[in-house]
């Protein structure tokens, strides 16, 4: 049998819920001989692959490069699996959205920053505004995946619990469409 | 056992009549002035709430409880809809429980619900509903409100980015502790709980920082300061022994 094609990715996202699936521990041993991991943090790949089985998507829409990579994520995935709070409910990055983005900036790079750093574009600290260069720039909202493309699979939790992801990836390698009621809730 | 008639008399000239109706295709009997819901509860029978609490006034605020009963279109919040003889109520048709998963996602698209921050993270009565209806996302729009934290209060505060409307809080101020500090302002989604006349809670002149309010609380919205993430539990034990201990029948809060 072939292995199945997996992806997984993050957008606006803390990585903690890749971590929780780093805890699946020795069951990654199993996992490993039933899937190949195309792309994610674990590959050395920059290129996401045109044909996925199943795609773990961590993190919430919060930049224009997350609209555009989640469609993209979401044409060349037969399976997309929204992973996690941030992906499911746009959690904690949501939080900014009571907020400008203009203001958000402001607060996190110049108000709450130490005049005494240097800084390499040659502005000082606490003064002048950000303008987006090579970074992509904050959508005014972060949104939960399924408000962009259809999600397959929802994953909640802050992080999925170890064995809900465990279960979650078990069923889907067994063809079979997971139950997660009762596995992981909200804010796990 | 709550007692939702005007009068608590019971004599031979005002008898408290007994009928029998059907929950879920079983036969059930009960006194004319039991909700349905408390009919329910007595023969094991599970309907979800959320502005319900044993020992305070019925509300009916978060339309978790309906039920479907034969030959009425609407649904019923079976916390204040009385049995009448031989009703049929069905607790959990595919349209009642459509309905109920579509009120909690309404419910969690109107605040800012960030369950992994709150301090009732894992003891929240709202996350245990989701849990309990399968509701693993929101199908709705999140509304993101500008909405205020109070901390004025030495003890305590409220985050109304976590209230649910349910007015317990109103409900064991006015009802138990008589202060009646707690109300309610605005209409429909842009309701808000207020201390005296929308005034910080730390400058109420009524509120005598009790704390039952917070400790009826369903969700993170009322809390003790100094707790962090996952930290505020609740202990709801006190509310039935205290009525039990005064005696108190009436509670009804809207008379």
């Amino acid at each position: 049998m072939d292995k199945i094609a997996l992806a997984t990715t993050w957008l606006d996202s803390c990585s903690g819920c890749h971590m929780s699936l780093l805890d699946i521990d020795e069951a990654l041993i199993g996992l490993a001989a039933q899937v190949e991991i195309l792309f994610g943090p674990l590959v050395d790949n920059k290129i996401f692959p045109d044909h996925v089985d199943v795609t773990l998507v961590e993190g919430a829409v919060g930049s224009e490069a997350d609209k555009k990579n989640i469609l993209m994520i979401r044409e060349r995935s037969r399976i997309l699996v929204s992973f996690g709070d941030c992906a499911v409910t746009a959690n904690v990055p949501g939080m900014r959205n009571r907020h400008a983005v203009a203001d958000v900036l402001a607060r996190a790079y110049i108000e709450n920053a130490d005049p005494a750093a240097p800084l390499s574009c040659g502005a000082q600290a606490g003064k002048g505004s950000i303008e987006f260069q090579v970074v992509p720039a904050l959508c005014s909202k972060v949104r939960p995946v399924h408000e962009f493309v259809p999600v397959d699979v929802f994953l909640p939790g802050c992080p999925p619990p170890p064995e809900a992801i465990l279960y979650l990836l078990s069923e889907l390698l067994a063809g079979r469409s997971p139950d997660m009621s009762g596995k992981t809730r909200f804010g796990a | 056992m709550k007692d939702h008639s005007r009068t608590n008399v019971r004599s031979d000239l005002n008898p408290s009549r007994l009928l029998t109706f059907r929950i879920d295709d079983r036969d059930v009997s009960a006194h004319e002035n039991e909700s349905i819901l408390t009919v329910a509860r007595q023969n094991g029978i599970t309907i979800p709430t959320l502005c319900h609490l044993d020992g305070l006034s019925e509300r009916g605020a978060c339309r978790l409880c309906i039920v479907e009963i034969k030959g009425i279109n609407k649904l019923l919040p079976a916390c204040v809809t009385f049995p009448r003889q031989d009703m049929e109520v069905i607790t959990a048709s595919e349209r009642v429980v459509g309905y109920r998963k579509k009120i909690l996602e309404l419910l969690f698209t109107e605040r800012n619900h960030v369950c992994a921050v709150c301090v009732s993270n894992g003891h929240c009565e709202l996350q245990n509903l989701a849990v309990e209806l399968g509701v693993s996302h929101v199908r709705y729009p999140y509304l993101y409100p500008h909405l205020a934290v109070d901390a004025s209060h030495s003890r305590f505060s409220v985050d109304h980015n976590r209230c649910v409307l349910c007015l317990r809080c109103v409900r064991v101020c006015d009802e138990i502790e008589g202060a009646h500090t707690w109300d309610i302002m605005g209409r429909g989604i842009t309701s808000q709980v207020i201390t005296d006349l929308n005034q910080p809670w730390g400058s109420s002149e009524t509120c005598t920082g009790c704390g039952k309010c917070v400790q009826v609380c369903p969700t993170g919205a009322l809390s003790e300061k100094g707790k962090s993430v996952a930290e505020m539990i609740k202990r709801r034990q006190f509310l039935p022994y205290l009525q039990m201990m005064r005696g108190r029948q009436d509670t009804s809060w809207t008379k």
